[in-house]
């Protein structure tokens, strides 16, 4: 058997790094603006009228509008925004949901589908059987639909995209890297579905035979995996692992460098992909590859 | 009892070499660890200390859910091999307790808990190595974990020591200083509102020896924020330059 040590690697050198866009930086206790007429947002508080930020990051206007947003930070749930989240506790009427966000996100019993697509209203019969739909640890696609009055999110599976998750892999990557865009959902060339969840959780799996409405409601809730090929699961792996380089070096990540990533992967085990030096040829080749398609 | 001689020769050095209001040699770097929201490493001299933080999150014990702000859970541990004498050592041993609390009265203060109900921000502290000074370090160590969370503070905390040698006041004293019975303080403040958020003494000081050495802790710490504002403001400049330019397309 192969065995490679990963050592250490030495720090980078962060002596000569230029502000190359002219960004506004300001680090906590940091003065923005004295002028009143400016009106604070996140990441800044105000101390005798003067704006200050609390955390260290960009600056960012609109209008009279000033935020400071920071570029790590946890997941900051918005309505609409398209999440994937583990069941963490089943409650009376409600699962809570972990969502990578400062609250476990909570799902009512009353924002699910119930399998064989009726609508009624939700029995006692429901409530009883809730853990037959939803149990601890399983994964789901949702969406967030409101907030509560403490703050933590609410959401819904309302919809045939969503719900409960199989057939595939779970890679977690920091928040900041998956931005909202059109759709979050991708079926890939190479046949692998791609949920792009906001709060950093990308759910990978193979490409279904049937579409979603044609499932029957025993399968929509199910917890057992479908049958899935070598090939499949050979491309299930190739992308979770392309997706893991690229948040390694902390690149954004959308379905096109995915893509891209992929197709840089090919020459490689898929064992081998996340060795630096083979991590840092992929990052490269895909970066490339979306700066000609921009160019273009 | 050694004699403070020792301590400072008469051309007015230290046994290190250093003078008596210089500092040791500051290193940190933030972001060290992938699986955490926030991580810094930190040497003050050979004083070591990884600090790594997790949160906003959801609380672990329901009692430590507030309905209006978070809580603070500050854990303290420290390497076997840290000290000249390899040792294991309980997490509940009483005198990190009390090293823990420290930290995490000194950031309820700094920190604004209020923007996250009913959520929990831990701080893992762990000292590699120990040459005096491991409190104001891990303080240091928790201050940029926390910048690199993306946690709102108010401003930066910054800590260091000062003791008194022989009416001389002295600045971030090491292992042999702060052993040889010499009066140490440990202040921790923000430095641009001059705020003070800790100040710790375990030694007796003469009332008036206590201005001098107080007012060299704080220049100290005033040192030490423009190092850790010059670390953050190149590890920022250096993720925004990665994760920024791509929202301009």
């Amino acid at each position: 058997m192969e065995i490679i040590f990963n050592t250490p690697s030495a720090p980078k050198e962060t002596e000569n790094i230029e502000n190359k866009q002219n960004f506004h930086i300001v680090t906590p206790g940091e003065q923005i603006t004295s002028d009143p007429a400016f009106m604070r947002g996140h990441g800044t508080y105000t101390q005798e009228d003067v704006v200050m930020a609390s955390v260290a990051g960009v600056v960012e206007r609109v209008n009279k509008l000033i935020s400071v947003k920071p570029l790590r930070t946890r997941y900051n749930a918005e309505i609409g925004d398209v999440v994937v989240g583990r069941i963490t506790e089943v409650a009376q009427k409600r699962w809570k949901v972990d969502i990578n966000g400062k609250q476990n996100a909570i799902l009512l019993l009353s924002s699910v589908n119930l399998p064989g697509g009726v609508q009624r209203r939700k029995t006692e019969l429901d409530e009883l059987n809730m853990k037959s739909f939803f149990s601890e640890g399983d994964l789901i696609g949702a969406e967030v639909q409101a907030f509560f009055h403490d703050g933590a999110s609410s959401l819904h599976t309302r919809n045939l995209k969503y719900g409960k998750l199989r057939n595939g892999s779970l890679v977690v990557v920091p928040p900041a890297l998956v931005r909202r865009c059109k759709s979050h959902f991708y079926t890939l060339p190479c046949g692998v579905d791609l949920i792009l969840g906001l709060n950093g959780y990308i759910f990978v799996s193979k490409h279904p035979d049937k579409k979603s409405e044609e499932l029957s409601p025993e399968e929509l809730y199910s917890n057992k995996n479908e049958e899935i090929t070598f090939y499949q699961r050979s491309a299930i792996a190739r992308v979770c692992n392309c997706i893991k380089a690229l948040a390694k070096h902390y690149m954004y990540i959308n379905d096109s460098i995915i893509i891209y990533a992929y197709e840089a992967s090919l020459p490689y085990k898929i064992s081998d992909l996340l060795h630096d030096d083979i991590c840092e040829v992929i990052v490269e080749k895909a970066k490339l590859q979306i700066e000609m398609q921009q160019t273009l | 009892m050694s004699s403070g001689l020792d301590l400072l020769s008469p051309e007015g050095l230290r046994i290190d070499g250093r003078r008596a209001n210089e500092l040791r040699r500051v290193n940190c770097k933030t972001g060290i660890l992938v699986q955490a929201d926030g991580s810094a490493y930190i040497e003050q001299g050979n004083t070591k200390c990884i600090a790594t933080v997790y949160g906003p999150r959801e609380p672990s014990h329901k009692n430590l859910q507030y309905h209006d702000r978070a809580s603070i859970n500050v854990e303290y541990s420290i390497a076997t091999f840290s000290t000249s004498e390899r040792k294991q050592r309980s997490k509940m041993d009483r005198r990190f307790i009390e090293i823990a609390n420290i930290v995490k009265q000194t950031f309820e203060t700094a920190v604004i808990t209020s923007l996250y109900p009913r959520s929990q921000i831990d701080i893992y502290l762990q000292i590699l190595q120990i040459d005096g000074g491991a409190l104001h370090t891990s303080i240091n160590a928790a201050t940029l974990a926390l910048i690199d969370a993306g946690i709102p503070m108010k401003e930066y905390v910054c800590a260091c020591s000062a003791g008194c040698v022989e009416d001389t006041p002295i600045l971030d004293l090491n292992y042999f200083e702060e052993n040889n019975f010499t009066p140490t303080l440990t202040v921790a403040v923000m430095p641009n509102s001059g705020k003070i958020s800790t100040l710790v003494s375990e030694s007796r000081l003469h009332l008036d020896k206590f201005e001098p050495v107080f007012n060299l802790a704080v220049s100290g710490c005033k040192q030490l924020h423009s190092v850790f504002d010059d670390v953050i403001r190149k590890s920022t400049t250096e993720l925004a330059n990665r994760v920024m330019e791509k929202q301009k397309e």
